[in-house]
């Protein structure tokens, strides 16, 4: 339920204060040292330590403990997983901005909070819900056993719930920017011949790039970091439903502390990638918007 | 196609596709996320009102939930204190590193629960860095409820910052520039003109960051060490229900879950579209 992941311009540089409206300088260097005094301790501490405790027994053991094959089929099935969650999603994301935001119709408001939905949900319930309905004891468990297709305890369900917990990501980006953006250039386009398709792929698909990056950069990382939901439906059977973060798990409570934070230090990783990307599309997004505001004033 | 244009639109529209995008809009969400997540519902619904108050109210169930709400509520305290902390300098001083620690705020959004988990657990285990040195004034971290707190912190804290940020910096120099001629100090100016400006954003990243502590799960169960009564939080007693086969139980506890986080949901839509009002009503 992150309200605040969506795409934003980053400001300029802060004026300068005037001293009456600015604090003392001493007060000023302690705030400072508190703020990152606490950052420290909660962010940056932590996220050495992950890449500290994967290499502390050196790079022999990190590299051995990637190739191993459950390592190696955590990662495939990760990938997996994302490939087939992400592109789903993102689908889903153009076609619900496309409704929202390029119409007005009745139960709008009630749509848009109903995609946000699976935010507010906890990650263990979102795996509960598949059981409720694929498990053995759930709605379709016997029509499922009876057609010999398993879905909890296996990959469907691993998708599937990765699915649901990425469900709002690209639409929550999409929906605001294509509402700010109106209608009016894909009604000249419609108007000079163009079909909804290529209006869809020529005006506004290229209007929202970098909205529609950064929801599946947010897609993508959570997609292949999911923990809550994924071990739920898993089964955690080594080399066949375990994703990298279960392998981590598995390999944690093994006490194999360097395996588990080697595979640990792939996803932080990627997680700082993540950030890495997202800041960029930020300032790229920043300097379109600039670019455009200064054409609309020539 | 046509049919849903009539029924459904309010305004006419030349675009195409309104049929087609909402239809598959609607499809996608109910086969997703809304058929699914009713499940929950008619379980209950099944088991009876008995049996649920029955399920819910067990001295385990209630102490779990407990601890997760008493220990989200804490955990979202500090980050409303260090979060607007954090808003403040970053956006008033600056100082080196300042844009590689902003870009880092989000890390919690990025970084898999499990690994913050086992991180966290490491560093303050009673042999790791920081817990060894808190081992020596008695303090336990890990394995204890505190851990918890300390989990719940760490995957909370981006929300008060992104939150309180943007707003902070939409304040106008000229209000404080007018509280400082009027004769007020930097405190005053921060607790009549900056804090009400801001309270809004303040409690709507509290509230989001106590509404995804209460569903935690994968940064917590490595920390808490996981004692029944003690350090057990509701989603883990969701997964130990269903490892027992007892669906009926797990559901109920996700049902007083999901109930509450809708309420939140609810809450914190309520309070963004107060602030926005807000914003919009002092331009």
């Amino acid at each position: 339920m992150s309200a605040t992941s969506v795409l934003h311009t980053p400001v300029p540089l802060e004026q300068a204060r005037s001293a009456a409206t600015n604090e003392p300088a001493l007060m000023r260097w302690l705030l400072i040292a508190l703020a990152l005094i606490f950052l420290t301790l909660f962010l940056f501490i932590p996220l050495a330590s992950v890449f500290y405790e994967a290499l502390k027994k050196g790079g022999d053991v990190y590299l051995k403990a990637l190739q191993e094959p459950d390592a190696l089929s955590a990662i495939q099935l990760t990938l997996i997983t994302a490939a087939i969650a992400v592109p789903a999603n993102l689908v889903f994301g153009v076609a619900a901005a496309w409704a929202i935001a390029k119409f007005e119709f009745r139960g709008k408001s009630v749509l848009i909070t109903l995609i946000d939905l699976p935010f507010a949900v906890s990650p263990v319930i979102s795996g509960l819900i598949y059981v409720l309905l694929f498990g053995a004891q759930g709605w379709f468990g016997p029509w499922l056993q009876a057609h010999d297709i398993k879905i909890i305890f296996a990959v469907p369900g691993i998708v599937l719930a990765t699915v649901f917990v990425t469900f709002p990501f690209v639409a929550r980006e999409l929906i605001p920017l294509m509402q700010a953006q109106g209608a009016e250039e894909e009604e000249a386009a419609v108007a000079l011949g163009a079909s909804g398709w290529q209006t869809l792929w020529r005006v506004t698909l290229p209007n929202v790039k970098w909205g529609l990056v950064y929801g599946v950069i947010l897609c993508n990382a959570r997609a292949m970091g999911e923990f809550g939901a994924v071990s739920v439906v898993s089964g955690h059977i080594r080399g066949m439903t375990n994703t990298m973060p279960l392998h981590v798990e598995i390999l944690y409570n093994e006490y194999n502390f360097a395996a588990a934070f080697a595979v640990a230090s792939i996803l932080a990783l990627l997680a700082l990638v993540t950030l890495a990307a997202k800041s960029f599309v930020e300032w790229r997004f920043g300097h379109d918007q600039q670019t455009s505001i200064e054409e609309h004033a020539a | 196609m046509g049919a849903t244009r009539q029924i459904l639109l309010t305004r006419h529209s030349v675009l195409p596709g309104f049929g087609l995008a909402l239809g598959f809009t609607l499809l996608y969400l109910s086969l997703i996320v809304l058929i699914p997540l009713s499940a929950t519902f008619f379980k209950t619904a099944t088991m009876g009102w008995g049996a649920f108050w029955e399920a819910v109210t067990t001295p385990r169930v209630l102490a779990s939930l407990r601890l997760t709400f008493g220990a989200s509520l804490i955990a979202a305290l500090i980050n409303a204190v260090f979060g607007l902390l954090v808003a403040w300098v970053l956006v008033r001083y600056r100082f080196f590193g300042k844009r590689l620690i902003d870009a880092l705020v989000d890390l919690p959004f990025a970084l898999p629960t499990a690994v913050a988990g086992i991180a966290l657990t490491t560093l303050y285990a009673t042999n790791g860095l920081i817990g060894h040195w808190l081992d020596q004034y008695g303090i336990k971290v890990a394995f204890t409820p505190l851990g918890i707190v300390v989990a719940l912190t760490f995957i909370g804290l981006p929300f008060v910052v992104r939150t309180v940020q943007p707003v902070l910096e939409d304040i106008e120099a000229e209000l404080e520039e007018a509280a400082a001629c009027l004769g007020a100090n930097r405190l005053q100016t921060f607790v009549r003109i900056i804090l009400p400006a801001i309270g809004p954003a303040l409690l709507t990243g509290f509230a989001l960051a106590f509404a995804r502590a209460i569903g935690e799960y994968g940064s917590v169960v490595f920390i808490a060490g996981n004692m029944p009564m003690i350090s057990e939080i509701a989603p883990l007693l969701i997964i130990t229900k269903l490892e027992q086969y007892d669906y009926a139980g797990a559901t109920a506890i996700a049902v007083v879950m999901l109930v509450i986080s809708f309420l939140l949901l609810l809450a914190i839509n309520l309070l963004q579209w107060w602030s926005s009002n807000r914003t919009k009503s002092n331009r």
